[in-house]
């Protein structure tokens, strides 16, 4: 019975989890059922993906209306690898939330906190499971709305900026997919995505159908932060709490760049991409974001806002494996999703326990805390070596895979981009870990010592994470396999 | 302890330091039993590479993967003789360390002794682990490791001057390994399919040969730790951390995963044949050759002692490089045995440095004049640990060079021959005025040594085992001579 509805119930869960958290009295009962919900969601999305790891796709109507009239769920082992990124990210953050959030939001608004994260939570999941394009902008807009709302929650002022920039920008984004959609749908009549697939390839001389490409693509890349539109990313990040930086940056730019991946190969096709100058653009412009944005972060001096720089490098690896085209390309792109997510969550959750104890986010505030919290110093250790794709870090799987594919190409600046990126990284992260190592300055030496190791609440997701970053790193059968898997299905005919 | 398979012997020498580690931050707060950790381990360390080594000599050849990674790309283990030989030469001398060690973290009164004892550890598993190496990849990984895992001991002091050199360390060795030598593994592997590492090479017959001296190259200055110029400057900045440290990983245990690394590279990745055929070294040849003189140059005007042998050591790990890029059968035994041979030479000199430091606080070489009539004991060891680099008999250096230089002379390079020689020379000049100067100068003004005496009893007892080591190997270089040899030849 769950089996058959498994693919709504992963969305359907947490939307109606979240009315009933918002009316639950403040407190820890809002929490609890938001935990729960996640736990009960990330089983799920983890029996999804086994149902298709092996190549099966399960299509799943909604309502019982046949397609491509009704709303289709499809789901092969892209869907599911994102699903369960998305869904065990927050089965990780909802516990680490519990302390971070009686921390940094105002006691009366835990309830709404929670309700807003289980409806983005909803959206994001939505965007993964649909298969159906309209439906896909309607979950964009329930995750989009949730997050903006949870951004402006952030302790400092800037926060209700940070979350109104992001608002423009999102819209506008939103604005410009939803414009594309409605030309395709003026020219096919479908809004279904294997429907469209179909009935695209006649009509690729189209000028309308080009036009709807190109809104489509801008609107994404915006909502994905891809350079040069990424200006919202490193304020949301910054100034969000806490708990809403892990979660949103080890989720909703994966989406987005999921929902590239499909809108490329599967809808569009990448031979129609390569009749356009989209893939040599998306090379040129993840090139320099790789560059620019890497050295960026290597000047901030707020540890949040470095990591979002980071963060925008980091998604231009993944955009330049979809640039690129090929099985090994796209390979590297699911495999980076993965693993980003990993190392990221890891990195802003141990950022966040020093945050917790320290209550800043500068980096200079951090100074010499090696010593107090070393599980948190040693989390940031190996999160920051998997970022920068030490072997032996999941990191480095998604970097192999990458190199790999640019040289399959002959395509030696972005080889040289890929391995400077990574010594970019290693400037930046050891720039954290410098100042968590090395003994505090004097003016800080007597606030820093009293410091305690963070909660255990906090130090488990965290650890979790960290040691999946070492994990994946040597056992790639669920990254790297489900990602072999995906783009038989993204590429057929590849092989 | 004979009834283990080899395998096992491999996976108790790898884990046993790491095991080692743990139990060494779990006993923080006990000084007497942390320490008694690291020697028991490191004793049971020594002793699993010996009964390796005398296996090996008898023929066997164990391997084993542990676990694939990606699909083709495995993390596996395999002995061959090269790779015993530096297991040997690290596993032994990680004991004798041990035992100086304890003797100068205490003389030295010397703070986060936890943290040294942990990271020297698994710096040393690191090692050991990167000379059983199966394949390029799983040498790869422990090369990274045995880095990162150096950093805290590089940076021990906490000072700011330790910070800058931790950072060229580690700007200097990650930035080789990921930006030359990960890209041609990747190469590598896109060319020849495998990492494996295999008699006579993977790229033989895959790779154009006008190619195969820009992948050399990547290989050659990829691997930072054999400190060939221009990525030379980390181990001169390494010197800042404790004598122990710049004794066994930064003469011995990192630079010589370096030159092994390229040793391995030779042999099994390209094959010798190749090499020689291809003629991928022609061109790098003279940056080594260049290596050598210029460090040996720069070393002469050093007068902080450590700095003086971190450029020797330089210079003298291009010797290694030398004998893998002439690529003849005994210019490889040469540069395999030099492996061994200087190892315990240069541990010598650092021994006899920290000794110096630990008892009469000098650094500089100009304030030791007299004083090895205060502590003759070390400088003895200076001494023969000097006559052993330079090459001469009664001492174990002579070996390698004599080897190096039959190399050269098989493949008629006369100008490299003359490098060697003069470098020779050069080691005359830089190294002998110390022990000249301490035992037959006059101390500087106003200074008396008569309240120096020797180190403490455990140094001395490690400085002896090294020193004695450098002319029992000129008698009996056995048990590294037939393993370098049946590296050079294939057996």
């Amino acid at each position: 019975m769950i089996e058959n509805h498994l693919s709504l119930l992963l969305v359907a869960l947490p939307l109606l989890a979240a009315p009933i958290v918002a009316v639950l009295p403040n407190g820890r009962l809002p929490w609890a059922l938001s935990t729960l919900v996640s736990w009960s969601v990330c089983y799920l999305a983890a029996w999804q993906l086994i149902n298709v790891s092996s190549g099966q796709v399960i299509s799943y109507e909604l309502g019982g209306w046949a397609p491509p009239w009704g709303i289709e769920y499809r789901i092969d082992a892209a869907n599911a690898l994102v699903a369960l990124i998305v869904s065990g990210i927050a089965a990780l953050t909802l516990p680490y939330a519990l302390k971070s959030v009686i921390k940094e939001i105002p006691h009366q608004q835990h309830a709404l906190f929670y309700a807003a994260f289980m409806l983005c939570l909803t959206g994001l999941l939505g965007i993964a499971q649909t298969g159906d394009i309209f439906n896909l902008f309607v979950f964009l807009e329930i995750s989009s709305l949730s997050s903006y709302a949870l951004i402006s929650l952030g302790k400092q002022r800037q926060a209700l900026t940070a979350a109104y920039q992001y608002l423009i920008m999102g819209t506008i984004g939103a604005t410009f997919f939803i414009i594309g959609v409605g030309l395709l749908y003026a020219m096919t009549g479908t809004l279904n995505m294997a429907d469209l697939a179909q009935r695209l390839p006649e009509l690729y001389e189209h000028r309308t159908i080009h036009t709807a490409f190109a809104f489509i693509m801008v609107g994404f890349a915006l909502k994905l932060a891809l350079f040069p539109l990424h200006l919202w990313l490193p304020n949301a990040y910054t100034y969000a709490p806490t708990v809403v930086t892990i979660f949103l940056a080890a989720t909703a730019t994966k989406v987005a760049v999921y929902v590239m991946l499909r809108m490329v190969f599967t809808v569009f096709g990448f031979s129609f991409i390569e009749n356009t100058p989209t893939d040599e653009l998306f090379l040129l412009l993840c090139v320099t974001a790789i560059l620019s944005m890497s050295f960026y972060a290597i000047y901030q001096k707020d540890s949040k806002r470095l990591l979002a720089y980071s963060s925008v490098a980091q998604i231009a690896y993944m955009m330049l494996g979809i640039g690129l085209g090929s099985v090994l390309g796209v390979t590297a792109t699911l495999v980076h999703l993965f693993n980003h997510a990993l190392m990221k969550g890891a990195l802003f959750m141990a950022i966040g326990a020093l945050i917790y104890r320290v209550g800043s986010s500068r980096l200079e505030h951090f100074s010499g805390l090696g010593k107090q919290m070393p599980w948190t110093f040693a989390a940031i250790v190996i999160g920051g070596l998997s970022l920068i794709g030490v072997p032996g870090t999941a990191g480095f799987i998604s970097k192999w895979y990458l190199v790999l594919a640019a040289i399959e190409q002959q395509h030696w600046l972005i080889v040289g981009v890929i391995l400077m990126g990574s010594l970019l990284a290693v400037a930046y992260v050891w720039k954290i870990i410098e100042v968590l190592y090395f003994n505090a300055t004097d003016e800080r030496e007597q606030q820093n010592t009293a410091v305690k190791e963070a909660p255990l609440m906090m130090l488990i997701p965290m650890w979790v994470l960290v040691l999946a970053n070492i994990y994946f790193g040597f056992n790639t059968e669920l990254t790297v396999g489900t990602a072999e898997q995906a783009v038989k299905l993204l590429m057929p005919g590849a092989n | 302890m004979i009834s283990l398979t080899s395998e096992q012997l491999i996976i108790l020498a790898i884990l046993l330091p790491l095991l080692a580690a743990v139990l060494i931050v779990l006993a923080d707060k006990r000084p007497n039993l942390r320490e008694a950790i690291t020697l028991i381990s490191a004793s049971v360390v020594a002793l699993l590479v010996i009964t390796l080594a005398t296996r090996i000599n008898a023929g066997e050849t164990p391997s084993f993967d542990v676990f694939d990674v990606v699909p083709g790309i495995t993390v596996s283990f395999s002995i061959e003789p090269l790779g015993m030989l530096f297991a040997l030469v690290a596993g032994t001398l990680w004991l004798v360390t041990s035992i100086y060690a304890i003797g100068y973290m205490r003389g030295h009164h010397e703070k986060n002794q936890t943290r040294f004892y942990a990271a020297f550890a698994i710096a040393i598993s690191s090692t050991l682990a990167a000379a059983f190496s199966g394949n390029m990849f799983t040498l790869f990984l422990c090369y990274e490791i045995l880095t990162l895992s150096t950093y805290p001991l590089v940076t021990h002091a906490g000072t700011a001057e330790a910070k800058r050199s931790g950072r060229i360390y580690l700007g200097i060795l990650l930035g080789t390994s990921i930006g030359f030598q990960l890209l041609a593994i990747l190469i590598t592997w896109s060319v020849a399919g495998t990492l494996d590492f295999q008699q006579g090479g993977i790229l033989a017959g895959k790779l154009d040969p006008a190619y195969a001296g820009i992948l050399y190259a990547l290989f050659i200055f990829g691997v930072g730790k054999a400190a060939i110029m221009p990525f030379h400057k980390w181990l001169p900045a390494a010197m800042v951390a404790p004598t122990p440290v710049s004794a066994l990983l930064h003469a011995v245990a990192v630079v010589k995963t370096g030159v092994f690394t390229i040793l391995k590279v030779t042999l099994y990745i390209f094959g010798s044949d190749f090499i020689t055929s291809s003629g991928a070294s022609d061109w790098i040849i003279w940056f080594v050759a260049v290596t050598i003189l210029l460090a040996s140059l720069i070393a002469m005007t050093k007068d902080n002692l450590k700095a003086r042998l971190a450029y020797s050591t330089i210079s003298q790990l291009s010797y290694i490089v030398l004998g893998a890029l002439i690529a003849v059968e005994m210019s490889l035994v040469g540069a395999s045995m030099h492996i061994a041979m200087h190892a315990f030479a240069k541990i010598t000199l650092f021994f006899a440095a920290g000794a110096i430091l630990v008892a009469a606080h000098k650094k500089n070489i100009s304030d030791m004049g007299g004083l090895g009539r205060a502590m003759p004991f070390t400088f003895i060891a200076f001494t023969i640990g000097s006559l052993s680099i330079i090459g001469l008999p009664p001492f174990g250096g002579m070996w390698s060079k004599w080897y190096l230089a039959l190399g050269m002379v098989q493949t008629e390079q006369w100008i490299l021959l003359a490098v060697l020689m003069m470098s020779s020379l050069l080691n005359i000049a830089y190294l002998l005025p110390i022990s000249v100067r301490a035992f037959f100068a006059k101390p500087k003004e106003g200074v008396v040594y008569t309240e120096v005496k020797e180190a403490p009893l455990s140094m001395l007892i490690a400085i002896g085992l090294t020193s004695l080591a450098c002319i029992v190997l000129f008698f009996y270089p056995d048990p590294f001579y037939n393993l370098a040899v049946d590296a050079a030849t294939g057996r």
